[in-house]
């Protein structure tokens, strides 16, 4: 039983992969550039998806805020990409500042004149803000639901404050990157925009591979603990607020990168990255796609998506209902999301309902248990 | 305090909302003692583990552990200063496999970076393998803690909570729902970890206690009635009348 299990799952990666491959390979030739364009932006979608089914799948802290995260690596982008290509505009200060009669350049955007610092920064600064929030909130012992609506609240919070500061950060306009300049060429041009495909790309697959070494061994086990039973980790002696304060600073920093690929793929950062439906959408593609399962994550985080601008192209506004009608179908009927069903005896018990597979006639524990007694 | 003591709690009352859960308990145990602790529901069994491990704090008293206060340390530091406790119904990772539930619990140091960095040592396994013999569990190595029996999953509680190394180990109900024979092979475990840990079991289970052949403390009403060896305990007019009823059970 757990041998053909382990192969099942393995035929499973080694088809991802395969298919995975090609795609992002044939993906660039195949597809024009406006599809290319909204492929490498779901990618980039599943990194955040990544990060949430690190704190929610693993260690069952639902976060309603990853918003945040995701906007904060955003606004680092677009801070760099809009300081650096501000050379024509009065003050050499990026074009919107204009508008509000700003003359100097605010403190905090300074650093963001190195390449360097950016780079850190888009990972970082998200990570340090998820440590801070996670600690304060996870050392006072919130849990479940309450940790659900204060991540909320947080993410109202940074939403109400980035929509105010139009003389920082222009406010609710937010910061274009579409027509700054990179390495001397528009960020929005064709070019740009294949070789953001490709970064992407690659990032999500190590980001799929940096989540699997976190979540593999002993501090996944911890993690999976935590999610089942916190207060029995606690007595055998290990500090659940340290690991759930790391995990959830693991999730910022996927979360920023996420954001930061997005942002110079859609061409715009703004608050709305901070809204409260965006940061429910985002745990939706994971329970649709199997919480607890990394691959899980990533095709549901790709395929909603993807679905979402199908079905808005051909039935505009219907979309809401067939995510709603999918998150409810999901919670349900597949608890353990798509691929979780899969893995598990999802499949065959289907097949049996409709008489199209044989009964297991006895109970896989017995089973395993004669075949180890002949062993003997 | 006396150094011969490992633990000592001196007055410990603990007082939810008025209510007295413990009434200024005292209780001693000796290096290597198995002790026996028993008494009516509501007797602050559990609150007195509770008060020990970290979980609830008293609203008065002390609890010397090696000769350190533990009053005001989390929960986590004090397992590290060597106090393991087994719950009433086991409390094991169900979806982990009984090989990850005892990484879990022989793991040291206890930190993020050493579980992520480094891979577990080879003593640490060879820990492992002896604890899953101990338990009658070496053929579920790779099962789900999930898909055991009730019995298994306490004694794969039992054995994690030897894995943990811990000087003092607090069992609470370690037979509730187990057949007579395991519940004779329980018996005999905990007398033989006895020793060298100092073990105290808390049950119900009269039958188990006298097997465990050793002294007895009855709780009643948030304080210890009385102490001594079964024989004394249960000629005890005080326990008879709280808690064993008639002579003859």
């Amino acid at each position: 039983m757990s041998i053909s299990k382990i192969k099942f799952d393995k035929k499973i990666v080694l088809s991802f992969w395969i298919i995975l491959i090609a795609l992002i390979i044939a993906a660039p030739t195949l597809l024009p550039v406006f599809r290319l364009n909204l492929l490498g932006r779901y990618l980039s979608l599943s990194i955040v998806a990544l990060g949430v089914d690190l704190i929610w799948g693993y260690t069952g802290l639902l976060s309603l805020g990853q918003g945040i995260f995701f906007a904060l690596g955003g606004y680092c982008a677009a801070m760099y990409l809009q300081i650096t290509s501000s050379s024509e505009f009065p003050n050499n200060i990026p074009e919107f500042f204009a508008l509000y009669g700003v003359e100097k350049l605010p403190f905090f955007w300074e650093p963001f004149k190195s390449a360097i610092f950016t780079f850190f920064a888009i990972w970082i600064i998200p990570a340090l803000v998820a440590g801070l929030i996670g600690f304060l909130v996870f050392r006072n012992r919130i849990k479940g639901v309450y940790f659900s609506i204060l991540t909320q609240a947080s993410l109202l919070v940074f939403f109400n404050f980035f929509n105010g500061q139009q003389k920082l950060i222009n406010g609710t306009n937010g910061l274009k990157t579409d027509v700054t300049q990179l390495f001397g060429q528009m960020v929005g041009s064709e070019s740009m925009q294949r070789i953001f495909f490709w970064i992407t790309a690659i990032l999500v697959i190590a980001a799929w591979f940096f989540a699997k070494w976190v979540v593999k061994g002993r501090f996944g086990n911890i993690l999976i603990g935590i999610r089942d039973d916190e207060p029995r980790v606690r007595f055998t002696g290990y500090n659940p607020v340290i690991f759930k304060t790391i995990i959830f600073s693991i999730a910022g920093g996927l979360a920023g990168i996420s954001g930061a690929l997005y942002t110079v793929q859609s061409g715009i950062v703004s608050p709305q990255f901070m809204t409260v439906p965006f940061s429910i959408e985002m745990v939706i593609w994971v329970a649709v796609g199997g919480r607890g399962t990394l691959l899980g994550a990533i095709l549901g985080a790709v395929f909603i998506n993807y679905a979402k601008s199908l079905v808005s192209e051909a039935l505009p506004a219907s979309w809401m209902f067939i995510q709603g009608g999918l998150f409810i179908l999901v919670v349900t009927a597949l608890p353990e999301g798509v691929l979780g069903w899969i893995q598990g005896d999802g499949p065959r018990n289907f097949l049996q309902r409709f008489g199209l597979k044989r009964k297991i006639e006895t109970y896989p524990s017995l089973e395993v248990n004669n075949k180890e007694g002949n062993n003997e | 305090m006396n150094k011969t003591y490992l633990l000592n709690l001196i007055d410990i009352t603990v007082s939810f909302e008025g209510f007295l859960a413990l009434n200024k308990l005292n209780l001693n145990l000796k290096k290597g003692e198995l002790r026996a602790v028993i008494g009516p529901n509501g007797a602050g069994k559990t609150t007195f583990l509770d008060v020990i491990t970290g979980k609830v704090k008293p609203t008065k008293g002390e609890v010397i552990f090696k000769g350190k206060s533990l009053v005001g340390r989390k929960e986590h530091k004090i397992a590290r200063l060597g106090v393991g406790r087994k719950f009433q119904s086991p409390r094991i990772f169900e979806n982990l496999t009984v090989k990850e539930n005892l990484e879990i619990s022989v793991s040291t140091p206890k930190s993020p970076l050493n579980l992520i960095n480094k891979s577990i040592k080879d003593e640490q396994l060879n820990e492992i393998e002896r604890l899953m013999k101990i338990v009658n569990l070496a053929q579920k190595v790779d099962t789900k803690a999930g898909s055991l029996s009730h019995g298994q999953k306490q004694w794969l509680e039992i054995a994690m909570l030897v894995g943990q190394k811990p000087d003092l180990m607090l069992v609470d109900e370690p037979v509730a729902g187990l057949t007579d024979e395991e519940t004779d092979l329980t018996a005999d475990l905990l007398k033989s970890l006895s020793g060298e840990n100092t073990v105290v079991v808390i049950d119900h289970d009269m039958e188990f206690i006298r097997r465990l052949d050793s002294n007895v403390s009855v709780l009643n009403q948030g304080t210890v009635l009385c102490e001594g060896t079964m024989e004394t305990i249960q000629k005890d007019q005080k326990v008879i009348d709280v808690y064993l009823g008639r002579p003859e059970d």
